[in-house]
């Protein structure tokens, strides 16, 4: 297990690094950073002094070791736009992200199993067709279509819901939470179900795909010739079975739900790091956005190490080697 | 058989699967009975209908397959058209099951215990402790050494043999009267193949269990059956007991089983086939199912189909009088 962890931890680490060097090199292909810092009639000497005094003049290697060290230490050096802490502006953007993608997450696994497996063991043929069709629909539905199609509905015409912000936040130290105020968990509903969407009809798709699959097996057949009951041979054989391809997806997913919110964040002028990013993107604020890249790969990489582990605990066959 | 008690009995059984092109006759008019304690293997060629007599006495078939005639009896009781809750009380309690293949047949993701004890709670009034000293026990009567210990781990973590004798535990556990054991061995090594059928053998036995030995392979039915019925493209083509089929075979098609084993002290420069293959169901000839096979065809063979015919030893559907082995 240790040995386990420590592999997956050196690998986490090798793909930090790759993902640090793309948004470094970006520093050095994306325009000139003095340009931006000096004003237009400084002399070329004062440029030279600035550059020296950057450090832009050494090798890219060496470069590139001091910008991972600066990174490791937590310095992701200071935003073009804003002149403040790279670090400390995605910190304080981070919680509102990670509120959203985590509400969109239990949205689309409670609703994406419940209509998989209704979906797999339903009777009634209409209403699957239905789901089925609904289904293709999100599945093909772009989030930020998606997401203006639920702004008009339930915030132009029903007027339940508002369209874009946090609602009031409760703050606790560096931590900033919606969730516990009326009007943060009524913000927070419309852009989650919009982020959710794709992932609540891909779990319910390969769900309900992974039923029908496991109630052909042979061991389910042994099991209803031994006269287990129906239930216990679809809530307890079936669905042990048929949740292993569902935790990997889910890993995977939630990886990409953070990216996602790059654009349901924009539609609903949500104040995370998605949003941060898109600004940024604007006006060429490059160490907001390699800061971002790296951010966001690290939590791609410990989610799937959590996702790993997940696995380990659900299906006995994989053993640690 | 005449003096023991029938304790299943299959009449007139007609069975069809629906197909674009119209239905397709998978059995057609089968008939036997299984008496108290008895092993009856079913033997014949893929496809000639062995499992799916299973299935049905089972009543697991597939949502394609319908029973057309006849009916199923057990122990006076029609089970045939009974509703699927009656069905599912019957299963494992009364009736039960083992598969061909131990590596599919146990949940991958539930240890020993969980499925041994869940199957024993599920029929008898027993707490949780007890359920487990059942089945410990029963681990240990199957063969599984420390099965204390063993009880609590997952099927991959043992042998295909060893999984097979749990499957067995898992059919018996609960004393069911009858056991459709479906080729059970033939997804074992050799080796181990004889020990699993004497195990089964051995525990039928004295638990007066019933089984109805599923197979292709007339070496298994040589060793542990009582009685054999030959199938062939859905028809039982002979019944009769196992010594009659092995020494004086009256159906062609028997003879051919039989002509086709390899036998040890007999000099054969090949040894013979019977030539051709079983028709597909959608393409059955009229008449006797077997006759465009057959080296014994006669003047009728393929407009008439012959019925089961009591002989002295076994009953034969076809439409021959005489013995054939003196032709041999």
């Amino acid at each position: 297990m240790f040995v386990f962890l420590l592999k997956r931890a050196a690998q986490a680490i090798g793909i930090v690094l790759v993902v640090a060097f793309l948004s470094f090199v970006m520093f050095q292909f994306v325009g000139d950073p003095i340009e931006g810092m000096i004003s237009e009639n400084a002399t070329q000497q004062e440029r030279d002094e600035l550059r020296e005094s950057l450090g832009l003049n050494d090798g890219v290697i060496v470069q590139y070791t001091r910008f991972v060290k600066n990174m490791a230490q937590g310095n992701f050096g200071i935003s073009y736009y804003n002149k403040s802490d790279v670090l400390s502006l995605i910190i304080e953007r981070l919680p509102a992200t990670l509120e959203l993608v985590f509400v969109a997450v239990v949205i689309s696994l409670v609703v994406g199993i419940l209509l998989g497996v209704w979906s797999a063991y339903s009777r009634n043929g209409l209403m699957k067709n239905t789901v089925q069709i609904l289904s293709l629909v999100g599945v093909s539905l772009p989030s930020f279509v998606a997401g203006i199609l639920l702004i008009v509905v339930f915030s132009v015409w029903l007027k339940w819901l508002p369209s874009h912000g946090r609602g009031e936040i409760v703050e606790f130290g560096y931590w900033s939470s919606g969730l516990l105020t009326l009007s943060g968990l009524k913000a927070v509903l419309l852009p989650a179900i919009s982020l959710s969407l794709f992932m609540i009809t891909m779990i319910m798709r390969l769900l309900k795909s992974e039923i029908q699959e496991t109630m052909r097996a042979d061991y389910i057949r042994f099991a209803k010739a031994r006269g287990i009951s129906e239930r216990s041979i679809k809530y307890k054989h079936v669905l042990k079975n048929s949740i292993l391809p569902v935790v990997t997806i889910i890993g995977l997913q939630v990886g990409g739900l953070i990216a996602f919110a790059v654009v349901t964040e924009t539609i609903f002028q949500w104040p995370g790091m998605g949003l941060l990013f898109i600004q940024a993107v604007n006006y060429v604020d490059i160490p907001v956005i390699s800061a971002y890249l790296v951010i966001v790969a690290i939590m791609f990489v410990v989610i799937n190490t959590f996702v790993d582990l997940i696995y380990l605990l659900v299906d006995p066959r994989i053993k640690v080697s | 058989m005449d003096d023991k008690q029938v304790i299943l009995s299959v009449k007139g059984l007609c069975l069809e699967f629906s197909h674009r092109k119209g239905a397709i006759k998978a059995l057609r008019d089968i008939s036997f009975d299984m008496c108290q304690g008895e092993i009856l293997g079913v033997v014949g060629e893929s496809g000639a209908g062995k499992s799916l007599t299973g299935s049905a006495i089972m009543g697991l078939l597939d949502d394609s397959a319908a029973i057309t005639a006849g009916e199923i009896v057990y122990q006076g009781q029609r089970i045939d058209n009974l509703d699927d809750a009656s069905r599912q009380a019957l299963r494992g309690k009364e009736i039960s099951a083992i598969f061909q293949d131990p590596l599919t047949s146990l949940n991958p993701v539930l240890t020993i215990e969980e499925q041994l004890t869940e199957t024993i709670l599920t029929h008898l009034p027993l707490s949780q402790s007890e359920a487990l000293e059942k089945a410990i026990a029963l681990l240990e009567e199957v063969g599984i050494a420390q099965a204390a210990e063993r009880i609590k781990q997952y099927p991959h973590q043992f042998s295909g043999g060893m999984r097979q004798r749990i499957v067995i535990a898992l059919a018996l556990c609960v004393d069911p009267f009858i056991v459709i054991a479906d080729e059970p061995t033939t997804a074992l090594d050799v080796s181990v193949q004889s020990q699993v059928l004497q195990l089964l053998k051995r525990l039928c036995k004295q638990h007066g269990t019933t089984v109805m030995l599923v197979t292709h392979d007339m070496g298994v039915i040589a060793e542990v059956c009582d009685r054999v019925a030959v199938m062939y493209a859905g028809e039982v083509v002979e019944i009769g007991k196992v010594h009659d089929i092995v020494k004086h075979p009256q159906h062609p098609y028997t003879v051919g089983l039989m002509d086709s084993i390899p036998r040890i002290g007999v000099r054969k420069k090949r040894l013979s086939q019977i030539s051709g293959s079983m028709p597909r169901l959608t393409e059955l000839p009229c008449g006797c199912k077997f006759h465009p096979r057959c080296q014994f065809k006669q003047f009728g063979c393929d407009t008439t189909t012959p019925c089961l015919k009591q002989t002295t030893t076994t009953a034969v559907a076809c439409l021959r009088d005489i013995s054939i082995e003196e032709h041999i």
